[in-house]
């Protein structure tokens, strides 16, 4: 019966849109209690937003009464919730009902309880606090025998859930996958997806599980573990490769039907399935050629059997193409791939269309002839009428750039630039013609008219990295000198010719640009003088709508100009008008000015001109304190002592450890102070307080975080030709292109030629002049010569030394300043006193870490003796390594080599070194290595020996470039010739240059024997991340310092192996085979510190629990601490 | 999936569901913002909008545009899809469904959303099981009351 009630119901409200003027006859019809009804209708007879809104605030006030008066029953409380969520709907606020929403959960019958919980979960957030008080409710239905009540809590738990509770909740979700219905076990895969998304490591434990999932019966329990699975493995594709014949075999049999009927969607069998695993196989296949191989055949079939004209069908085929040019390429699914995106970019669908053009814009890096297929369509695309389609248009264009169509598509993208106004889209756009125009620009004019429209559109929105690495790009120049002073001329004319313009506002950040260079340029002009600048920039000072900001660099371009000025009217004139200004700042400025225009001399030597790249001399030392200090001392005060020192000497007096947990007591202020004055000053603001603008000026432009944009892809070799040559060529080349575009027009469609009409003429037109330089000399209409300029700008290294040479300044500092603890020997006694009583648990924490920390620092030579791959370095080792190398017979040679090698090892025995290995070699010479691992580098040693009774000559040993090394050969190595039974050694010291976990090192070396040809043998040796690795010995205070100052951090917990499942074994492990420093030891919990070789430094967090081991990394380096990680899970589950 | 929104052709939210976490105030002004854009746009225009750093999928049904956001890497005809097997389900349960059974039972189609997404992604794909997790429940708070 109430099922019939039900339907007439919901059939009602069907029936008032059949009666015209639905309000006042459907209300009289309409028999419900529904008060939802009513309201609905009551709004709905509204005319103004006015009356609405009062009417909704009455009704709030209803409710409030209503839900908050002890009368009202349960069933009451439902059908206010449902009118407060309708209220909230439409945007008035209804936070007085939250808590009467999560009553209603707990409390309710299924019926009511079902509409708190769909209360809660559109009211409240993940992190809103009255979620806690949902958690107990949560429990009592997941541990309910009602199945829709379980039904229920899963579902919320799915939406929301406070990330603290979880451990609360997930034994009764696990228990759940285990359940007999198939929905239950579907909702608990997805609770735990959720959160696996929230809280990974909480849900580490039972990965196990979701295997079970993905092998279940049900389909829908299977799709759903495979959300799990795909984000998984986008974290970690590498843990996963095992189940892609699974993933394969399972898309086979979608891809064949073999699903249930009930899965088709429109007759195409689970398409939501299918899209799922074809993410994950494309994910697995990446850069992998033996996985991807596994999944050839099952995107074969995928492709041939999309073939219904339908939405759903593209949206797999479109899955597919992806996947298929992510993977390891295959030619032939390659080419089926191609023509599946020519029916994309075909359709007169215009969906499918823009999909084609998205499709293009993955593929078209690696396969850039097929733009030129489509270049008809991309251009039509161009002139859409639809702006989406038009900006994804312009973001194809953006990938195909290069030095030939760099004009042509930058006007394009300025067209579009000027009919946005979404904040979002300028920012984005103006940032990637900024970085065409610093790449290809073809020449002077353009590049400054480019950036001009730039800065006057991007204004005040786009990344400051644009008018930074501009100015600085005019700063450095490029290798020739009179083109960089003509970009500046040329910069400095047409800001001029801006400002002339009456009555037009430009954005602060272009007026700061054009002050800048006005201040250190205009000495490059001819007519206009130094007076005539400054009356512009005075002219603007006065103009109100100019910001304070903009005005001190109007005052600072001023001041530079001021000392090659000869009348100064206008330059008192502003001394007057801002020493009284009522912003503090500008009268700083302004008496600064006024001081040095005092003094002219003074002037001239402080704001040279063009002198923004030269170095600022800074007495980092302070040494004109010298005599200060020497002073005070001598009248009886105490020396400086810094910090740290003074931290060490308390505690050494203590004689303890420090318990405290670190961290919390100090401020992350405390860091710059390590760092150089020099690097302080460096970093001040523009139009912060100090002394000298002039300086200021200077300084701020090498900024050293300053985004590269145009840095490695702008500095290739220069080739032969100038720019003259270019900008006389391009007329040429287009005739040349219009007609060999007719002509393949002619090939293809003879009839379609004849009708060409003027229009599509201009077309191709355009289009030759977009498509030029792209894909391989053979296709038809492509300039005949090659790229002849890749990048116009480049900038000259010399700035990229110098702050290199900061940074190592810096990094010697650090390091002077880190000491390690001088008080663990007394400590160790301490422990050996204490062990032999043996008295109590607490003790022996105690002495565990005082054992660590000792032999850390007293005998870390002696521990390496225990490293399988290092040996101690003592000369009478070593001689045992050559024997083994060395035969026997030429014990001359090895006596030789060895005497050789005491004369390296003086500067290496300090150092650990691995063992000698042969890399290659040949009857009469044998090359073998071992690495050294100095505190500084990682010096590789190779050695040739000479087995034969004649000379070597010629000797030659090179070692290729690598991407991540920087390979420096060690001086004074080596003589091309080897006498007879000899040995001689070539040294290379190699650093890393961004963390990675195994390089591989390769070169070759050339030798010949008296009288016969010359041999060449090549060899490669293996480099690990822990090659690079070395112990950073640091203070637990400066620990904590640099840990608040980290941003960089990674959290796993590892199971560790039974051997080792105990703190001190752990600490032994990673100290050894990782090479860390141990800092710290409080209760079960560790600290380690590292660094990265040259100087990014590391740092280890960690706490046992039981067998498991729970690590926090945290680094400056963003990729760092995911290598060791790796590298940690890998000798903690290892051995 | 981000969100999702139907609103009619006036502008009116008639259902809104968020699968990220964000402030009132946030989410307010993003349903203006789309709105706004959505029905600006013309009929044979692209189904497809990229807004900020989303892309919106957004359909006519009738009065009632529906419109998800979703990432940059998601499938877009999917999605597409997606709202259409929702109308589906919807079509199904009220027999053939218009713009009023939605605003006078709108708690019943969010029960139908949260049986086909859960926490923003595809759930069930079966139209016959979603169905029937909804019946199970209709039908035991039925008997309850």
């Amino acid at each position: 019966m109430s099922d019939i009630v039900e339907k007439t119901l919901t059939a009602l409200p069907g029936l008032f849109l059949q009666t015209p003027g639905a309000g006042g006859p459907a209300a009289a019809r309409a028999p419900f209690s529904s008060r939802l009804g009513g309201l609905i209708r009551g709004i709905t007879a509204l005319t103004s937003k006015h009356e609405e809104e009062k009417l909704i605030q009455q009704e709030l006030s209803n409710l409030k009464a209503a839900v908050s008066a002890p009368t009202t029953t349960l069933k009451m409380m439902k059908e206010c919730m449902v009118r407060l969520i309708y209220c909230e709907m439409l945007g008035y606020d209804a936070s007085f009902g939250y808590i009467h929403a999560i009553k209603l959960a707990q409390q309710g019958n299924l019926l009511e309880k079902r509409v708190g919980y769909l209360a809660v979960s559109l009211f409240l957030h993940e992190s809103h606090e009255l979620l806690l008080l949902l958690v107990n409710t949560v429990v009592k239905d997941l541990q309910s025998t009602n199945l829709v009540e379980v039904c229920m809590a899963l579902t919320i738990v799915s939406q929301i859930f406070p990330q603290e509770m979880i451990p609360a909740v997930l034994p009764l979700i696990e228990d759940k996958l285990q359940h007999s219905k198939e929905i239950i076990r579907r909702k608990a895969v997805l609770a735990l997806y959720k959160f696996h998304l929230i809280a990974p490591n909480q849900v580490q434990h039972i990965h196990i599980k979701f295997q079970k999932a993905l092998c279940d019966r049900d389909v829908g329990v299977m799709a759903a573990s495979l959300h799990i699975y795909h984000r998984m493995i986008k974290e970690n594709s590498s843990g996963y490769k095992d189940l892609t014949g699974s993933f394969v075999t399972i898309l086979k049999q979608v891809v064949g039907g073999k699903l249930p009927v009930d899965f088709n969607y429109h007759s195409v069998p689970a398409p939501w399935l299918q899209i799922q695993l074809l993410r994950i196989l494309r994910l697995l296949g990446k850069d992998d050629q033996r996985t991807s191989e596994l999944m050839y055949d099952v995107l074969d079939e995928s492709l041939r059997r999309a073939e219904l004209n339908h939405n759903v069908t593209y949206a797999i085929l479109f899955e597919c193409v992806h996947t298929v040019y992510s993977i390891y390429p295959k030619s032939e699914l390659l080419e089926k791939a191609a023509k599946c995106i020519g029916k994309f970019v075909l359709s007169p669908k215009i969906n499918l269309k823009y999909l084609g053009l998205k499709a293009l814009t993955y593929v078209i890096q690696q396969d850039p002839t097929l733009a030129l297929q489509h270049q008809m369509t991309i251009i039509e695309c161009l002139d859409h009428p639809d702006p989406i389609i038009k900006r994804e248009t312009l973001e194809l264009l953006y990938r195909i750039t290069n030095a030939q169509n760099i004009t042509v598509i930058v006007q394009k993208m300025l067209e579009y630039l000027h009919q946005s106004k979404e904040e979002y889209i300028i920012v984005n756009l103006v940032g990637k013609i900024a970085e065409l125009a610093e790449k290809y620009a073809p020449d002077n004019a353009w590049f400054i008219q480019t950036m001009n429209a730039v800065f006057s559109v991007g204004g005040d929105v786009m990344n400051p990295d644009i008018p930074n690495n501009f100015l600085r790009l005019l700063a450095e120049g490029f290798d020739d000198e009179t083109e960089d002073q003509q970009l500046r001329l040329y910069a400095v004319q047409s800001y001029l010719t801006l400002l002339d313009v009456e009555n037009v506002f430009y954005p602060q950040r272009f007026l700061q640009v054009m002050s800048w260079v006005l201040g250190e340029y205009s000495y490059l002009l001819d007519k206009e003088t130094p007076e005539e600048v400054i009356t512009k920039l005075y002219k603007l000072l006065m103009n109100d709508s100019i910001s304070s900001e903009t005005k001190a660099w109007l005052i600072a371009a001023v001041t530079k100009l001021t000392p090659q000025a000869h009348s100064s009217n206008i330059v008192e004139r502003l001394i007057q008008e801002f020493t009284v200004s009522l912003d503090t700042c500008l009268r700083q400025h302004a008496f600064e000015l006024k001081h040095l225009h005092e003094n002219a001399e003074l002037m001239k030597s402080l704001l040279p001109v063009n002198k923004s790249c030269e170095d600022m001399v800074v007495d980092a030392s302070l040494s004109f304190l010298d005599s200060h200090v020497a002073e005070e001392l001598s009248q009886g005060a105490a020396p400086y002592k810094p910090h740290h020192q003074r931290q060490e000497e308390k505690l050494s007096q203590e004689k303890v450890l420090n318990f405290e947990p670190y961290g919390l007591s100090f401020s992350s202020s405390g860091f710059t102070g390590r760092q150089s004055p020099a690097g302080i000053s460096l970093g001040s603001d523009i139009s912060g307080n100090s002394a000298e603008i002039g300086l200021k000026e200077t300084s701020s432009l090498k900024l050293e975080g300053i985004q590269k944009l145009w840095g490695k892809e702008g500095y290739l070799p220069k080739k032969e030709s100038k720019t003259g040559d270019e900008t006389e060529a391009p007329p040429v080349s287009q005739e040349s292109i219009i007609e060999n575009v007719d002509q393949t027009i002619t090939k293809k469609d003879p009839s379609q030629a004849l009708t060409q009409s003027k229009e599509e003429k201009e077309k191709q037109l355009l289009a030759s002049s977009l498509f030029v330089g792209l894909g391989s000399e053979s296709t038809v209409n492509l300039l005949g010569k090659a790229d002849t300029i890749s990048h116009k700008f480049r900038r000259k290294s010399k700035v990229k030394e110098a702050i290199s040479g900061e940074k190592t300044s810096a990094h010697n500092m650090t390091r002077s300043s880190f000491s390690s603890p001088t008080n663990v020997t007394y400590e160790e006694d301490y422990y050996l006193d204490n062990l032999r009583d043996g008295r109590d648990k607490e003790l022996e924490k105690f002495a565990l870490s005082a054992e660590l920390l000792g032999s850390e620092s007293l005998a870390e030579p002696p521990l390496v003796e225990k490293l399988s791959e290092c040996r101690r370095p003592a000369p009478s080792l070593f001689a045992d390594d050559m024997e083994v190398f060395h035969p026997p017979r030429s014990t001359s040679a090895s006596l030789a080599s060895e005497s050789s090698l005491a004369s390296l090892l003086e500067e290496t025995t300090d150092h650990m070194h691995s063992d000698l290995t042969e890399v290659c070699g040949t009857e009469a010479m044998s090359l073998s290595s071992y690495r050294i691992w100095k505190d500084d580098c990682l010096l590789m040693v190779w050695l040739v020996s000479n087995k034969s009774g004649s000379e070597l000559e010629g000797v030659n040993l090179e070692i290729a470039p690598a991407e991540n090394f920087k390979i420096t050969e060690q001086p004074g190595c080596c003589l091309p010739i080897i006498e007879a039974e000899n040995t001689k050694n070539f040294q290379y010291s190699v650093q890393m240059e961004k963390p990675f976990t195994e390089g591989n090192l390769s070169g070759f070396i050339n030798y010949q024997m008296m009288n016969t040809h010359a041999v060449q043998l090549e060899f490669s040796v293996n480099l690990s991340l822990l090659d690079f690795i070395r112990p950073l010995k640091i203070s637990t205070e400066a620990f904590g310092k640099l840990w608040l100052s980290f941003a960089n951090d990674v959290k796993q917990n590892v199971k560790m192996s039974e051997s080792q499942a105990a703190l001190p074994s752990a600490l032994k492990t990673l100290r050894r085979k990782l090479r860390l420093h141990v800092v710290d030891i409080i209760g079960s919990e560790g600290l380690l510190a590292c660094q990265l070789l040259p100087s990014i430094p590391c740092l280890l967090h960690f706490r046992v629990h039981g067998d498991v081991l729970a690590l926090w990394f945290r680094s400056s380096c963003s990729t760092l601490p995911d290598y060791l990680l790796y590298q940690c899970q890998k000798v903690m589950e290892g051995s | 999936m981000q969100f999702m929104l139907l609103f009619s052709r006036q502008g009116k939210l008639r259902l809104q569901k968020w699968y990220v976490p964000l402030s009132d105030k946030e989410k307010k002004k993003i349903t203006r913002e789309l709105v706004q854009t959505v029905l600006a746009r013309k009929p044979k225009m692209c189904s497809f909008l990229e807004w900020r750093d989303l892309k919106i999928v957004y359909k006519r049904y009738a009065s009632l545009y529906f419109c998800c956001a979703i990432e940059d890497q998601d499938n877009e005809l999917i999605t597409l899809e997606i709202i259409h097997r929702y109308v589906e389900l919807l079509d199904k349960y009220f027999g053939s469904v218009c713009e009023l059974d939605i605003i006078f039972n709108f708690e019943k189609a969010y029960f139908i959303l949260d049986e086909f997404l859960l926490g923003g992604e595809v759930q069930e794909t079966s139209k016959k099981n979603v169905l029937k997790a909804i019946e199970q429940a209709d039908l035991l708070q039925e008997v309850r009351s």
